[in-house]
C-alpha cells in the first residue's frame, strides 16, 4: 500500500463531466498522482462497499463527491464516504446544489417513470412495466437501487466540508484547490466555497457594462448581440449577475449568456431570487407616471412573457438546493 | 442454482452490474447486465425552453457532450425550421471532429486498448495506460496527454467551453471561428493524422503481428451476426455529422434508409423490470429475446456497425486502412460492398480507422474558406412543432426528439442514446463470452473477469470512467453464489 494521502472521487447521479474535468488538467495529472494515491470509486456498490466499510474512519484523506443523491445507493455510499473521509467535499454542481438532474424535482417520481416507460414514442410496453428495485426472473432475484422521490444535494444527506462548484468545475479551478492542499496550506473554515471567486461573473466577464436598463427580453435566437457589449443590456437573460465568479466567464466570450451554473456568489443562499431581484431593479417598464398599478402590472407582465419558462431560466443548476427545492406538492 | 454478480462493473452510465447465473450442471444458464440509474431526462426537459437544450442535454454525459450539444442542436434547426449557413454547419463539424480524435483516442490508449497492447492475460497492474507506457515507448503517454489537450483547446475555442460546449442555436452557431484560429487547427489537424497513423502503426505491429491476439479477435466467443445501424452522407460513407441512417442485415443488405426524422417508425423500446434502461430493436424485424441472425431485431451501433453500413470512406486514407480492415479480416466484397465483420472485438480496429478519417476530416474542414465565415445564423422561423435531430455519437447513432409548443416550450421530449443502441447486444456479449468462458463450475480466475469485460468494453460504453482506467484501477470483484445465496467463493481485483 502507499504511504500517500489518499484522494477519492466518487460519483453518484451525474454525468461523468467533474471527472474528465480532472482529466483534463491533462500533464499536471502526473502531479496529482504523484502527490496522491488516486482512488476513483465509479460505482461502489454492494460488495465493492465493503472493501470501503473495511477501511479505518477517516483514512481518506480528501473525497470528492460528485453527483447528486437520487437513489437510494447514492445515499447510503454519501454516508459511508462522510465517514471514511477525513475532508469530504461537494465537487460540482450536482452534489453542491443539484444542478440539471435536480430539475427533476419540479415533477413527481410516478410522473418521470410514467413518462419514461410508459409514454414515449418508441415505447414498446404493452404490459406496462415499470423497473422496480426487486424483480423476479426465472433464476433468481434481481435487485436495483430504489430511485428516492426527489432529488437531493449532498449537504441534504450529510455533513459536507466544503464545496467546490461548476459544471463541471473548471480543470484550472481545480488545480487551484490541488495545489492548496499539496502547498500545505491553511484551508478556509468548514462550509466555505472553495476553487472559485467570491464575486459574480459579470466581475470577471470582459463585455462593457453600461447602463443596465431592459426594455425586453430576446431570446438567444432572436438577436445576434454586438460583440463588446453586456449581453444583458442587450436583453438576453444572462444570469452572471447572479452566479458565483471562477470560471473565467467563457460563455458570454463565446457570445452565450452565462447559464449559471457555478451556483449563487457568495453570501446568496438563492441563486434564482438574486437574478429575480436583480432584473425587479433593471426592468424598464417605461413612465409609470398616470399609470394605473393595473397598467403598470399588464407592462411588467408583457415583459415577463418573453421567458415563458422560470425555473428552468433561474433554477437551471440550483433548484434542488434553492429555498423552493421543487415543486411543491400538496 | 448458483449466481455469479460482476458488482461493480465500470463505464457504463456510470454504474452497471452483471449477474451470471449458473445452472445445476455449472454452465451459464442466463446472464443479466443491469443498468441501476436513471436521471429522467425525458421528463424534466418537458417546460424548459426548447433553445436550452442543447445546455442541458450535454449533462446527459460528460464524456461526449458535444454529441448532444449537437444532436440537440440539430433537432433546433428542424424544431425552428431554420436550415443553418453551411459555414455554420462546417463550424459545428470541425469541433465534432476534434472531439471524435479526443475521444476515440482516450478509448484506445486508456480504455480498451491495454487488452490488446498488454494482452488479455497480462496482469491487471500492467494492463493499463501505464503499463502500454512501458510497452510501447516513454513518449507515448505524452502523446496522448498532448493529443487530448490540443483537442479539448479546439472545442472549447469552437463551443465555447472544453466541457459542455455552449455555441449551438437553433439555425446557427454563436462563435465564428478568427484565421488566426485557423491556422492553428491546420496545424492541429495535420498533428492529429500523424497520431492516428502512428496508432494504426501501433495495432498492426503489437496486435495484427501477434498470432495469439488474431486468434482472439477471430474466435467465435465474440462474434454476433446482428444488424448495424450507422450514418451515411449520399454515397453511403461514413459520416458523424449529418446524412442518413443506414441499416444493414447480417448479410450486408440493406434492410432500410431513413431519414433521422422517420426514426421512430423504425426503432421501439423494449422495457425490463430489472434495469432502468431500456432496449431499442427494429421494429421492421421485431423483438425475438438475446439471439442474434435475420430474424432478431437486434442491432448494433458502433464503430464497426459505421464501418459495416458504409460502401466507403469519404476521406483518402482512411478508405486505405477502411480495405485493409475487410480484407485482412477476410471479408469478400458482394455487389461491390464487403460483407460485414461480426467479429465483436474488431470494433477496436474500426474505432481507429475513424479516428484517422475524423483527422482527415478535420483538416478538410479547417483548410475549407468558409471556415472563417462570419455567417452562422440562419433567423428562425416560427415554431414547426416538431424536430429531430441525429448524430453520430462514438458510440452510436445518437436522437434527440423535440416537441414544443409556438412559444418554444417543449412539450415532449424523446432520446436515443448512443450507449442504449448497444444495450441488447451488450448484454449476449457478455452471455456468450461468460457461456465459452465459464463451465461445468469451473472458472478462470482472472482472466474470466477480464475476459467477460472485454465483451462489454469494445463497445466503450457511455460514461466510461476514462479517468478511473487511466490510472489502471478498474475494481470488480465477482461473487460465486450458492442456491441460497450464500458467497462460497470470492474473485477480485481493483
Amino acid at each position: 500500500m502507499s504511504d500517500k494521502p489518499k484522494l477519492a472521487m466518487y460519483w453518484a447521479a451525474s454525468c461523468g463531466g467533474c471527472e474528465i474535468s480532472v482529466v483534463n488538467l491533462h500533464e499536471k495529472i502526473l502531479d496529482v498522482d504523484a502527490a496522491f494515491d488516486f482512488m476513483f470509486c465509479p460505482c461502489l456498490i454492494d460488495t465493492k462497499k465493503k472493501d470501503i466499510e473495511a477501511l479505518p474512519d477517516k483514512s481518506i484523506a480528501i473525497t470528492f463527491f460528485n453527483g447528486a443523491i437520487r437513489t437510494e445507493e447514492n445515499e447510503e455510499l454519501a454516508h459511508l464516504l462522510r465517514r471514511k473521509s477525513k475532508v469530504l467535499i461537494a465537487f460540482g454542481s450536482c452534489a453542491a446544489e443539484g444542478c440539471i438532474p435536480g430539475l427533476a424535482n419540479l415533477s413527481s417520481r410516478q410522473e418521470m417513470l410514467r413518462t419514461v416507460y410508459l409514454d414515449n414514442p418508441t415505447i414498446d410496453n404493452p404490459n406496462g412495466i415499470i423497473p422496480s428495485p426487486s424483480s423476479e426472473v426465472p433464476e433468481g432475484t434481481l435487485t436495483i437501487p430504489a430511485l428516492l422521490d426527489r432529488v437531493k444535494t449532498l449537504s441534504e444527506v450529510t455533513e459536507v466540508d466544503y464545496i467546490i462548484p461548476g459544471c463541471p468545475p473548471e480543470s484550472h479551478q481545480i488545480w487551484n484547490v490541488v495545489e492548496a492542499v499539496v502547498s500545505g496550506a491553511q484551508l478556509p473554515p468548514q462550509g466555505s466555497v472553495i476553487g472559485a471567486g467570491c464575486l459574480s461573473v459579470c466581475d470577471e466577464c470582459k463585455r462593457v457594462k453600461e447602463d443596465k436598463k431592459i426594455e425586453r427580453f430576446h431570446r438567444t435566437w432572436e438577436i445576434t448581440p454586438v460583440p463588446e457589449k453586456c449581453l444583458l443590456e442587450q436583453g438576453l437573460l444572462c444570469m452572471g449577475i447572479a452566479t458565483r465568479d471562477g470560471c473565467g466567464a467563457p460563455c458570454p466570450q463565446a457570445n452565450m449568456p452565462c447559464t449559471g451554473c457555478y451556483g449563487p456568489p457568495e453570501g446568496v443562499s438563492d441563486q434564482g431570487a438574486k437574478m429575480i431581484a436583480a432584473l425587479g431593479s433593471i426592468l424598464d417598464i417605461g413612465d409609470s407616471k398616470g399609470k394605473s398599478e393595473d397598467e403598470i402590472a399588464a407592462r411588467v407582465e408583457s415583459l415577463l412573457d418573453d421567458i415563458p419558462d422560470y425555473a428552468g431560466t433561474f433554477y437551471k443548476y440550483s433548484l434542488p438546493g434553492s429555498i423552493i427545492g421543487g415543486r411543491v406538492s400538496k | 442454482m448458483s449466481r455469479i454478480s460482476i458488482d461493480p462493473i465500470t463505464r457504463l452510465e456510470g454504474h452497471g452490474k452483471i449477474d451470471i447465473f449458473l445452472n445445476e450442471e455449472g454452465d451459464v444458464a442466463n446472464a443479466y447486465f443491469q443498468v441501476p440509474e436513471l436521471r429522467g431526462f425525458e421528463q424534466f426537459c418537458v417546460g424548459r425552453l426548447a433553445e436550452d437544450m442543447p445546455v442541458i442535454t450535454n449533462r446527459i454525459c460528460g464524456v461526449c457532450p458535444e454529441a448532444h450539444h449537437m444532436a440537440a442542436t440539430k433537432a433546433l434547426d428542424a424544431l425552428f425550421g431554420a436550415d443553418p449557413p453551411s459555414a455554420a454547419k462546417k463550424v459545428r463539424e470541425l469541433m465534432y471532429s476534434a472531439f471524435y480524435v479526443t475521444d476515440h483516442t482516450t478509448h484506445f490508449y486508456a480504455l480498451g486498448g491495454p487488452d490488446f497492447i498488454m494482452g488479455p492475460d497480462a496482469p491487471p497492474a500492467e494492463r493499463n495506460i501505464l503499463g502500454v507506457i512501458k510497452k510501447v515507448g516513454l513518449d507515448i503517454g505524452k502523446q496522448v496527454i498532448d493529443c487530448r489537450a490540443r483537442n479539448h483547446h479546439v472545442i472549447k475555442t469552437v463551443g465555447g467551453r472544453s466541457i459542455h460546449p455552449v455555441a449551438g442555436l437553433p439555425g446557427g452557431w454563436s462563435r465564428p471561428i478568427t484565421t488566426e484560429e485557423r491556422d492553428e487547427f491546420i496545424g492541429i489537424a495535420k498533428k492529429n493524422i500523424e497520431f492516428a497513423l502512428f496508432t494504426l502503426q501501433v495495432f498492426e505491429d503489437i496486435v495484427l503481428k501477434n498470432p495469439a491476439y488474431v486468434d482472439l479477435i477471430t474466435s467465435d466467443i465474440y462474434s454476433h451476426a446482428t444488424y448495424y445501424m450507422g450514418l451515411v452522407d449520399d454515397q453511403n460513407r461514413t459520416n458523424f455529422y449529418d446524412g442518413m441512417v443506414r441499416v444493414v442485415g447480417p448479410d450486408g443488405a440493406e434492410l432500410v434508409k431513413y431519414h433521422p426524422r422517420d426514426y421512430a417508425s423504425h426503432i421501439a423500446e423494449r422495457v425490463e423490470p430489472w434495469t432502468y434502461l431500456k432496449y431499442p430493436y427494429l421494429k421492421a424485424v421485431g423483438w425475438k429475446g438475446f439471439v442474434d441472425g435475420p430474424d432478431s431485431g437486434v442491432y448494433a451501433a458502433s464503430p464497426l456497425s459505421r464501418l459495416n453500413v458504409s460502401d466507403r470512406m469519404a476521406t483518402p486514407r482512411a478508405q486505405e486502412q477502411f480495405e485493409r480492415f475487410y480484407e485482412t479480416l477476410g471479408s469478400k466484397k458482394v455487389n461491390g460492398r464487403y460483407q460485414p465483420v461480426h467479429l465483436r472485438l474488431a470494433t477496436h480496429w474500426a474505432r481507429l480507422v475513424e479516428l484517422l478519417y475524423s483527422a482527415e476530416r478535420m483538416l478538410e474542414l479547417s483548410e475549407d474558406p468558409e471556415i472563417t465565415s462570419p455567417d452562422l445564423r440562419t433567423k428562425p422561423g416560427p415554431v414547426t412543432g416538431c424536430g429531430v435531430g441525429c448524430v453520430e455519437a462514438p458510440r452510436g447513432t445518437l436522437t434527440h426528439h423535440y416537441e414544443a409548443d409556438e412559444r418554444g416550450v417543449l412539450t415532449r421530449v424523446n432520446l436515443i442514446v448512443g450507449t442504449t443502441n448497444n444495450y441488447a447486444p451488450m448484454t449476449m456479449s457478455i452471455k456468450k463470452a461468460a457461456e465459452r468462458i465459464i463451465t461445468k463450475g469451473k472458472v478462470v480466475e482472472e482472466g474470466m473477469l477480464n475476459r467477460i469485460e472485454m465483451a462489454f468494453r469494445l463497445y466503450d460504453p457511455c460514461l466510461s470512467c476514462a479517468t478511473h482506467a487511466a490510472v489502471g484501477k478498474m475494481p470488480l470483484r465477482v461473487n460465486i453464489r450458492d442456491v441460497s445465496g450464500e458467497i462460497v467463493r470470492t474473485v477480485s481485483r481493483g
